[in-house]
């Protein structure tokens, strides 16, 4: 298999609060190769978003990442001086926030917040880079890009700011776009289009999308792998349809479960009981244990280890879904 | 955008008639200048030719009425003391008082603007707690005492600069000033950083507030994502949009310090209109007190304007319309 575009190895992102710390991201590992996407889903305060900034080096203080690596095409990021990463961010890491509303700076014209986004990693002048952003604006769908250049984002619908997002991400050819809930605040008529429409460039360009999403339903048509996190961990990750039809950890299960489905009508919605732990203090076993159905005395003996029980499909459970066991 | 200039306009006109009913019947109630301005020899004949010299012999409602109609073309009345027109002699000290608080908020924007950005970016470090200690001290100590220090260190103790007065005036493309000379600039240094202080601190103040408040914003962070340098992030992306609250706060202040600069006129004897006004109201010189005041709601009516156009160029969501009221 060749080298993966993305692999992030062990990463920790720890917040040093007056409260104590707070291992907002705790050991995530995962990879993703050229042209892939990979969902990452979990409940919100889960960890998604400061794995999104760790790999950006855009985690502020009080956190940081205190350990692990995040290798693009084989060179670790971490630690790298602040210079280095300004020259990967928007260049071959992209990122799309959730809120389209707020990505946008309300006083910048979008032509002036796309061309510096240009010229911050391209020698060109003023005009190429315009050009390229118009390109950009009409790849995305937006019609007549030459116009709503000269436009603020107030003037734009939400869907339509987080169009201009999405251009100002693909602007530079990244190899890498972290997509964190882009739709979660758009209607969901605007949610598919974005949906389908991220997923063909990417496809064409050969791009490599992280998705993450608090909503497995976004993911199941679109990523080829997911991960699923808990507590700041990944829990389960796995080619995505073996995921979601053989879920292995009860955590995955218990997100199925609570996904609204035609035959499932009429029978009320499963829910996790509980509530996700507090990262400050995480029992030390199993962190899914106070939840968990399935839990058993030595869950919360010691944190469970990743563990393959199907060919590419690992989960951190010692009591997993799998036929012939408990 | 005209539309709205007009209507404010308009509106303006409502304000100074208002103001000046208030004006008219405060500056009535602060005292009768006959007793000032007439000899306490002069006799009943001297005594009543000099009331009805003055017009001070109509009712309150008429001499308001003589005063409107006169005002209509321009005329605001002769001081009592100096027989001048009244607006001649504020005409006359204005250019002192503009340049001196003119000079004060300049000072206190290149003072305010860096400091407040350096706070607000590293707010944990010794510097920055040192600038906003700094700064409530600025802010809480009253300024006639802060200007009396100055005379006392800069001018008395170490020498340095001098102390009252206003300098040697200069001239640049036919604009008259005493900034245009090394004398004069001297002279206004220390009457203006007396005044500019205050004004200093809350520009601090205000900026590191907004640094604080625009760097956990999404569209920073966004920025960042871009792969923008730390200065364009921070100069355009951050300086940009605080520039919306320190617009407001500096044009209402520039109203402000062009009023008050009264104490430091003062302190430091600069030929100013706060000095007239001063003199003014120690001798009872109605006509010279009304034409200030008038002049004084005039100015806050221009910058409130001015603010608000600067405004709408500023932010593009503000949209210049006809509010009501
Ligand atoms: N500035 C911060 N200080 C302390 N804790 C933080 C901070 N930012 C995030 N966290 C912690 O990190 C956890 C994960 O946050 P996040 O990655 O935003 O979750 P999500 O999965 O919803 O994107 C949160 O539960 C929160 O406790
Ligand atoms: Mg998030």
């Amino acid at each position: 298999m060749s080298q993966p575009t993305l692999a992030v190895r062990d990463l920790k992102t720890h917040f040093f609060t007056r409260g104590g710390v707070v291992k907002a991201v705790d050991g995530v590992s995962f990879q993703i190769g050229k042209g892939r996407i990979l969902g990452l889903v979990g409940e919100s305060g889960s960890g998604k978003s400061i794995t999104g900034f760790s790999i950006l080096g855009l985690v502020d203080p009080p956190g940081r990442v205190v350990e692990g690596e995040i290798l693009l095409k084989g060179e670790n990021l971490v630690g790298q001086p602040d210079e280095r990463l300004r020259a990967v961010r928007g260049n071959r890491i992209a990122m799309i926030f959730q809120d389209p509303m707020m990505t946008l700076n309300p006083v910048l014209r979008i032509d002036t917040q796309m061309i510096e986004a240009v010229q911050a990693h391209h020698d060109v002048g003023a005009d190429v880079a315009r050009a390229r952003a118009r390109d950009a604006l009409g790849r995305v769908g937006i019609p007549s890009p030459e116009e709503r250049l000269n436009a603020y984002p107030h003037q734009f619908s939400g869907g339509m700011r987080q169009r201009v997002a999405i251009a100002i991400a693909l602007l530079n050819n990244p190899e890498v776009i972290i997509a964190d809930e882009p739709t979660t605040a758009l209607d969901v008529t605007i949610q598919g289009q974005i949906l389908y429409e991220v997923q063909k460039l990417c496809r064409e360009t050969g791009t490599s999308l992280i998705w993450i999403t608090h909503d497995l339903s976004v993911v199941a048509g679109l990523a080829d792998d997911i991960c699923v996190m808990y507590a700041g961990k990944i829990v389960e990750s796995g080619p995505i349809d073996d995921v979601l039809d053989r879920s292995l950890h009860p955590y995955t299960k218990g997100l199925l479960g609570s996904v609204p489905s035609r035959n499932k009508r009429g029978s009320p919605l499963a829910q996790i009981p509980g509530m996700t732990p507090s990262l400050l203090s995480l029992p030390s076993g199993c962190p899914f244990a106070d939840r968990c159905p399935r839990v058993q005395d030595d869950c919360r003996a010691a944190l469970p280890p990743m563990v393959e029980y199907r060919p590419g499909q690992a989960a951190r459970c010692i009591h997993p879904h799998v036929e012939g066991r408990a | 955008m005209t539309v709205f200039i007009v209507r404010r306009l308009m509106q303006s006109v409502v304000i100074l008639l208002v103001m000046s009913v208030i004006v008219f019947l405060g500056v009535f109630a602060i005292g009768n200048p006959v007793d000032i301005l007439i000899s306490p020899d002069a006799d009943q004949m001297e005594r009543e030719r000099a009331i009805r010299a003055l017009g001070l012999d109509l009712p309150l409602w008429e001499q308001y009425f003589v005063f409107l109609r006169n005002a209509a073309v321009g005329d605001l009345g002769r001081s009592f003391v100096f027989n001048e027109p009244a607006l001649r002699l504020i005409f006359e000290r204005m250019p002192a008082t503009l340049e001196l608080a003119f000079t004060a908020v300049v000072l206190s924007l290149v003072v305010g603007i860096p400091l407040g950005l350096y706070a607000g970016l590293k707010p944990q470090t010794a510097t920055s707690k040192g600038i906003m200690a700094g700064s409530i001290v600025g802010f809480s100590l009253p300024s006639f005492w802060q200007g009396l220090m100055f005379i006392m260190v800069f001018a008395v103790m170490l020498g340095w600069l001098p102390s009252t007065g206003r300098g040697q005036v200069g001239s640049f493309l036919g604009i008259k000033s005493s900034l245009f000379t090394r004398d004069g600039l001297a002279h206004v240094i220390l009457p203006a950083i007396n005044l500019a202080l205050g004004n200093a601190a809350l520009i601090i103040r205000l900026t590191r507030a907004g640094v604080r408040e625009t760097l956990l914003q999404d569209y920073v962070k966004f920025a960042r994502a871009k792969g923008l340098t730390h200065r364009r992030v921070v100069g355009v992306h951050v300086l940009k949009n605080i520039l919306i609250p320190l617009v407001t706060v500096v044009g209402l202040e520039i109203g402000g310090l062009i009023a008050f600069a009264v104490v430091t006129e003062s302190i430091f004897a600069w030929p100013g209109m706060g000095k007239l006004i001063i003199d003014s109201i120690n001798q009872l010189d109605r006509p010279v007190m009304v034409a200030y005041l008038m002049m004084i709601v005039f100015l806050f009516i221009v910058i409130n304007l001015v603010v608000d156009v600067l405004y709408s160029v500023i932010d593009p969501r503000v949209r210049l319309q006809d509010v009501k009221g």
